[in-house]
């Protein structure tokens, strides 16, 4: 049986008349056991892209890491694969109609000799290849788990931006997915939008043999999330305003607007299956100042699994005179702070850079150096000096450097929302 | 709140508050100059004191009319349901109160009184405070206990003596020293088996008047005053504390209390403590006044006896002599300067014995 745990670091001292009360809540769960222990049935999908860019080698890699990501599935486990090119077809099992099977001996190795059979061909539509995940996924009610993974090359050349964004609209909230790109030909951006609205995770994979390895690691993650489903719950009090709900660990999301009302002092956040890990919120919310001495609660921060809360954190508000008090900033919301700023700092940098304008990139990435020195986030700290060259972190002296390797930047961009914990 | 501290203790204490530099002991958890945390918060499990009221989930939120959850705060309006811990009042008789509150500064109510009182007004009246030391987690508890078993050995025994005026005042002496034991065995029982560090402790002031003989004595730097209407006021007790060792060499009081072990406090109730034989002072009331018991939460701002004689005066002229009224002023007036500290005032008042040649008041 999972169990979830809250703390919350916070300084509660507010000044005379302060209003806004920051927190940051780290939830824990320990013993979530493998998926689909807790009772619910379990589906993943492997989807891979299969257009022509994958040529021979990628092609070829493709098999081999979905042949791996097959063999950690476990048994009892829904299983289907989607190939995707401009448009998407059911690979396994083999049949018209959208459907899955369940995992032993027999299906894996039949499974296995499908994606033997890959082959490169067509363009990219990924909105198609997500909508057919959706259908798949609905052939089998009962599943309470879904999750697939996503591998792309290439730019999404076959479907206009909009009808991408119609169709991630159209799945969202449906599954979760993982989404992967390998090489350098594809758009972070793109596949980010994906992997947000799916409440899963992008990374680059550099090169083609490290896919075997990212695809089985990635299945045996999924495998271990032995909670199907949870909700962050913050509950404010009457008439006061939750400025925003971000995860700021282990990656940085704004949770804010996937608000669903409870009732109406209690937002629940998606925010999908659950392993033996911890992630940290940050939570912000405005009250109507009270008098000095005067205390009450600022937020209940809950998370609730299939409807009961499970784990509770009380942020409090204390109002007071005391300058050493009030003045205080909580080390955890400072660092998480500056590591949120920092995530938006490289991706405005980068893209102010891929649109030339390059005053707006050396600031904002001289900024970023300065927060990743600032919060010791030292993987940002050496993935920018990929991109830059560091006069002096302390003030964000950066020049953008002349060459720049393609892969690099990609790798900056999608560890751009990775944060690292606070030092205790 | 106070702070043990030997002799040893005061010789080495050279650690400071990362907030606002003043001297701070090894092992307490708030600062007792400017309250900030100084390390490990102290566990869950001690927040909820034994003497406060289990939070009833359901009941009506005196704020809004919400609910209170099983948290203890609103479910509507986010208001903490009121600890009764944190502000409590005893009126034994008409003649008798006292407040007993947390202040401003401090996270819990660490204070403690007890009283008792005959209905007679002058005749004869208990008053208890104890201040529990904040460096240990379960001071609250045990400061509340030692008062109310010293205010029961107090409150329940009258010996008389041989009814002559020495005999009456070495019976009392007596009880007062069975007083400070009771109460010294209750922070005992409040000890757990397996404290480590810091065990609970507190400080001890009693008053204990009949008829027209005042006794009091302390352990620490709670004190009683009398504050007769017309006349000099006096500091019935002497503090045990490094502040009144320096004013004995010749500090100036002010100085000495607001030096930088001014909270230091040389004995006091507890496992650890020293010899806690209360040092007591009597007198004879001769005329009208108040008997005030309190923590050194109210003194500090108000600590030579004219000074706070003059507070007591004129706080009771503006509430028409009531005490309760009076004692929640004076309450009052501690947080308005700052509520650094638990505070607790326990007044009685005396008006003109009998024979009423000054008239009451």
């Amino acid at each position: 049986m999972a169990e979830f745990s809250a703390e919350v670091f916070q300084n509660e001292f507010l000044p005379d008349g302060g209003t806004d009360v920051h927190a940051i809540v780290t939830v824990n769960c320990a013993g979530a056991g493998q998926a689909g222990q807790s009772g619910g049935e379990v589906g993943e999908i492997v989807i891979v892209d299969t257009s022509g860019s994958m040529g021979k080698d990628k092609i070829q890699a493709a098999r081999v890491a979905a042949a791996a990501a097959i063999d950690q599935v476990l048994d009892g486990t829904w299983f289907a694969v989607i190939s995707g090119n401009d448009q998407a077809r059911l690979a396994f099992p083999p049949s018209p109609e959208p459907t899955m099977l369940r995992m032993d001996p027999s299906v894996r190795a039949a499974a296995k000799q499908a994606v033997a059979q890959f082959y490169s061909d067509g363009g990219t539509a990924m909105g198609t290849w997500l909508i057919l995940a959706a259908r798949v996924f609905a052939a089998v009610p009962t599943l309470t788990q879904k999750h697939a993974i996503l591998l792309t090359d290439g730019e999404n050349q076959h479907e206009t931006p909009e009808q991408l964004t119609a169709n991630i609209d159209a799945v969202r909230g449906m599954f979760q997915a993982d989404c992967r790109g390998v090489g350098v030909d594809w758009v972070v951006e793109e596949v980010r939008r994906i992997a947000t609205a799916l409440l899963g995770t992008v990374d680059i994979i550099p090169s083609a043999a490290e896919m075997e390895s990212e695809f089985a690691t990635m299945m045996q993650q999924a495998m271990s999330r032995g909670v199907a489903e949870a909700q962050l719950r913050v509950w404010a009090p009457q008439g006061a305003q939750v400025l925003f709900v971000r995860q700021v660990a282990p990656t940085v999301e704004d949770l804010t607007s996937r608000r669903q009302e409870v009732n109406a002092l209690t937002g629940a956040y998606p925010t999908g299956a659950w392993g033996d890990e911890s992630r940290d919120y940050h939570v912000a919310v405005r009250l109507a100042a009270k008098g000095i001495g005067q205390e009450q609660l600022a937020a209940r921060v809950q998370l609730a699994v299939a409807d009961q809360v499970v784990a509770q954190g009380l942020v409090k508000a204390m109002w007071s005179n005391d300058d050493a008090l009030t003045t205080r900033i909580s080390p955890e919301v400072a660092h998480y702070t500056g590591q949120t700023e920092l995530a938006q700092a490289i991706q405005e940098g980068l893209a102010a850079k891929a649109s030339g304008d390059s005053a707006t990139a050396t600031t904002r990435l001289g900024r970023a150096v300065q927060l990743a020195a600032e919060t010791g986030n030292e993987e940002a700290t050496s993935r920018l000096r990929k991109v830059v060259e560091i006069d002096d972190p302390a003030t964000g002296t950066v020049r953008l450097r002349r060459s720049v390797e393609k892969l690099d930047e990609m790798a900056l961009d999608t560890a751009s929302t990775k944060t690292t914990r606070v030092k205790k | 709140m106070d702070v043990p501290v030997t002799e040893s203790e005061l010789e080495a204490a050279a650690l400071v508050c990362p907030s606002c530099q003043a001297s701070v002991t090894t092992g307490e958890q708030f600062c007792e100059a400017c309250g900030a945390s100084l390390g490990a918060e102290p566990p869950a499990a001690a927040e909820p004191p034994a003497a406060a009221e289990p939070v009833a989930a359901g009941e009506a939120c005196a704020s809004c009319g919400g609910r209170y959850a099983a948290d203890g705060y609103c479910e509507n309006c986010g208001a903490r349901k009121p600890n009764p811990r944190d502000h409590f009042t005893e009126q034994p008789a008409s003649w008798v109160a006292g407040v007993c509150d947390k202040g401003i500064r401090h996270a819990r109510n660490e204070d403690a009184m007890a009283l008792a009182a005959d209905d007679v007004p002058g005749s004869r009246v208990v008053l208890v405070v104890c201040d529990g030391v904040t460096s240990a987690i379960d001071s609250d508890i045990a400061s509340l206990a030692a008062a109310r078993a010293a205010r029961d050995v107090l409150g329940v025994s009258r010996a008389q003596g041989l009814g002559i005026e020495s005999s009456r005042l070495s019976a009392m002496t007596a009880r007062l020293n069975a007083a400070a034991d009771a109460a010294n065995d209750a922070v005992t029982a409040a000890t757990p088996a397996d404290v480590a560090g810091n065990p609970p402790s507190c400080t001890f002031v009693a008053a204990v008047a009949e008829g027209t003989l005042l006794l009091a004595g302390s352990v620490g730097d709670s004190r009683a005053y009398w504050l007769p209407d017309d006349g000099q006021p006096l500091m019935l007790t002497t503090d045990d504390s490094f502040a009144a060792e320096q004013i004995a060499a010749g500090v100036p009081r002010h100085e000495a209390e607001h030096g930088p072990q001014a909270h230091a406090i040389t004995r006091w109730l507890g496992v650890d403590g020293p010899e806690h034989t209360p040092r007591s002072t009597s007198i004879e009331i001769t005329g009208a006044g108040w008997l005030l018991a309190c923590s050194d939460g109210l003194w500090n701002y108000c600590s030579e006896p004219t000074d706070i004689a003059d507070l007591v005066r004129r706080t009771a002229a503006d509430h028409g002599g009531d005490p309760l009224a009076t004692a929640e002023a004076l309450v009052a007036f501690a947080n308005d300067q700052g509520g650094q500290d638990n505070i607790t005032a326990a007044l009685a008042r005396f008006d003109t014995p009998t024979t009423n040649e000054k008239g009451a008041d």
